[in-house]
């Protein structure tokens, strides 16, 4: 499960540390081990702008963060949504997802670990915060659209 | 140090020789679980503080009980109701002599050590009024610190907690200079030893500090029962939880032991069917303890399960086992600082400690290793450690680490298995610092 692809997101951390501006901003941890991440999405209209986070945890919660900011920024809202989805499908289907590499990117390296029914909590934890904070931004830009 | 202690390993082992005849290898053949491989690597179980394995002796009793002797207790009136409740009730004085109780009537079954800490929170606890004083320490398992800070909602009762000392022992000291306890405290509720620290915390001593306030003391025997020669009345506490699938015996079987005049006083928590003496409409009368406190059917074969777990600990000797795991951690903790990178938390001699060894691993270029890496790489050797918070978030914030990995040995570990623990840190240490 250790994929290259891996522990090199863990050790570059694409898009780590926290950056202004952003709509939303939310906390995830995992429970179980204490994995956590505190995560800023920044939208422009429908457009994932930037993604920004400082987290602490395994390499497969830290890499798996990091894939996700290098698929979604830059993406519309549905399209992040759509990855977002196709992820969490692939990480529930026990290893046997045959994911489409042209899609998922480098995030298809984490194939492997939805074997381990225990870490797969670990691989969805940025992507749910990413899910979280859009859907709050979302809420918010409305909110403030609604005002003017 | 890495390179002396290796040298060192080889020619003179950093343990005191087995001169009281402890058989480990012989120990072992009751495990069956310890032949099986992971992968292709022989299992090496280090997650006994987790749960222990289960001998077959246990195995069988709980067998022949649910094939042999199955009925209801206490209210079945034929022969198998007959047998079955005597096999409860003589696992119940098997726990009783095992600790040292003054007798079965202070043995109260519960589903494990959780409930039974729940229980004395609901029953002792509901005495509690606004300004009184719970105190329990920073390096409790959850399950003593969430039904008191419960209570404290429910009662507006104040949580107050001994902190630790740099190695990882109660600070005693600090404790007095803050007056912890005091005459406002009501209970105190500490681990007799730490499930990440190891550390054995001086209960007699807390116990006498809690006494001369009329604080009622409350230990949390989860490790300490399995590991050490236990007597209740030696240790100076009014209850106790501890839990029996971590001393060999089945899941769903946990006790709680109590000082029989004060359980007398208690009100029940769950309640029920067994737990009364007459019910109407208009109002119920309760049994006396234990049966006050076991609502419903009982996990029957559980108990049964649990008092072969205590025959077996008994047969082996708990003075023999407690030498062993002393002698376990021992080299554990000499193996373990001897790797680089490996940093223990908690005290690093095998004093007044348990057998639980928790540890932080880092990289030659100085990254931490996640301990959820440490274990699924571990797990890949058929090395079974536990990477976490181990349920005691508050002592990992206390030592400033999100989490650890932690190895625990028991009755059956070898040091074979601690040299390949060693080896396994060495390989994750360097997998993920690039000499691959």
């Amino acid at each position: 499960m250790y994929q290259d692809i891996i522990l090199e997101h863990y050790k570059a951390k694409h898009h780590s540390g926290l950056r202004e501006p952003y709509q939303a901003q939310v906390a995830h941890v995992n429970p179980t081990c204490g994995d956590e991440v505190l995560l800023r999405v920044a939208l422009d209209g429908d457009r994932v702008t930037d993604v920004s986070y400082e987290g602490v945890g395994c390499s497969i919660s830290q890499a798996s963060t990091s894939v996700m900011t290098d698929l979604v920024i830059g993406k519309t809202v549905a399209e992040a949504l759509a990855l977002h989805a196709e992820f969490t499908e692939m990480m529930h289907s026990m290893g046997s997802a045959e994911p489409d590499e042209d899609r998922l990117e480098d995030a298809v390296a984490f194939v492997g670990v939805a074997q381990f029914p225990a870490r797969v909590k670990c691989a969805l934890l940025g992507w749910s915060a990413f899910k979280d904070a859009t859907a709050q931004a979302l809420a918010a830009t409305g909110a403030g659209e609604e005002q003017q | 140090m890495p390179e002396p202690l290796r040298a060192l390993k080889l020619t003179e082992p950093p343990v005191a020789p087995v001169t009281d005849g402890y058989d480990v290898e012989r120990i072992r053949e009751d495990f069956p679980i310890l032949r099986r491989t992971v992968g292709r690597w022989p299992l090496v179980y280090l997650d006994s503080a987790n749960t222990s394995q289960k001998p077959v002796q246990v195995v069988d009793a709980l067998e022949d009980h649910y094939l042999q002797h199955n009925a209801n207790v206490a209210r079945a009136m034929h022969t198998l109701g007959g047998e079955a409740t005597e096999a409860f009730e003589g696992a119940r004085t098997k726990v009783a002599d095992f600790i040292g109780a003054a007798g079965p009537q202070e043995i109260v079954f519960t589903k494990n050590a959780t409930e039974a800490l729940n229980l004395v929170a609901h029953s002792l606890g509901g005495r509690l009024s606004v300004g009184d004083e719970i105190v329990i320490s920073v390096l409790e398992h959850h399950s003593n610190i969430v039904p008191w800070q419960l209570l404290a909602q429910r009662t507006g009762a104040v949580l107050r907690w001994f902190d630790i000392t740099p190695d990882g022992r109660l600070d005693l000291e600090a404790a007095a200079a803050h007056h912890l306890i005091n005459e406002r405290t009501r209970i105190v509720s500490v681990a007799w030893v730490s499930n990440v620290l190891g550390t054995v915390n001086p209960i007699t001593e807390i116990a006498a500090m809690a006494h001369r306030v009329g604080a009622h003391v409350v230990v949390d025997g989860s490790q300490g029962v399995p590991q050490l020669p236990t007597d209740v009345a030696a240790l100076g506490a009014d209850l106790m939880a501890f839990t029996g699938h971590k001393m060999l015996g089945p899941t769903g079987i946990g006790v709680l032991w109590g000082r029989y005049e004060l359980l007398d006083t208690l009100p029940p928590f769950l309640a029920g069917g067994e737990m009364i003496e007459v019910v109407r409409l208009s109002g119920s009368t309760f049994a006396p303890p234990p049966r006050r406190f076991e609502a419903g059917t009982p996990p029957i074969a559980q108990a049964v399960g649990l008092g072969a777990a205590i025959d077996y600990l008994n047969g082996v000797g708990m003075e023999n086992i407690a030498a062993h795991e002393q002698r376990i951690t021992a080299y554990a903790l000499s193996r373990l600082s001897g790797i680089d990178g490996v940093g223990i938390i908690g005290p690093k001699q095998a004093v007044d400690r348990g057998g639980a060894i928790s540890f932080t691993l880092a990289t030659a270029d100085g990254l931490e290793v996640h301990p959820h890496d440490v274990m699924q790489l571990l797990d890949s050797h058929g090395i079974a450690v536990r990477g976490g918070h181990h349920c005691a978030r508050p002592l990992h914030d206390r030592v400033g680490i999100g989490a650890s990995s932690r190895a625990s040995g028991y009755l059956y570990t070898t040091l074979a298995e601690i040299d390949a623990l060693a080896d396994g840190l060495t390989y994750v240490r360097d997998f993920f610092g690039g000499k691959r």
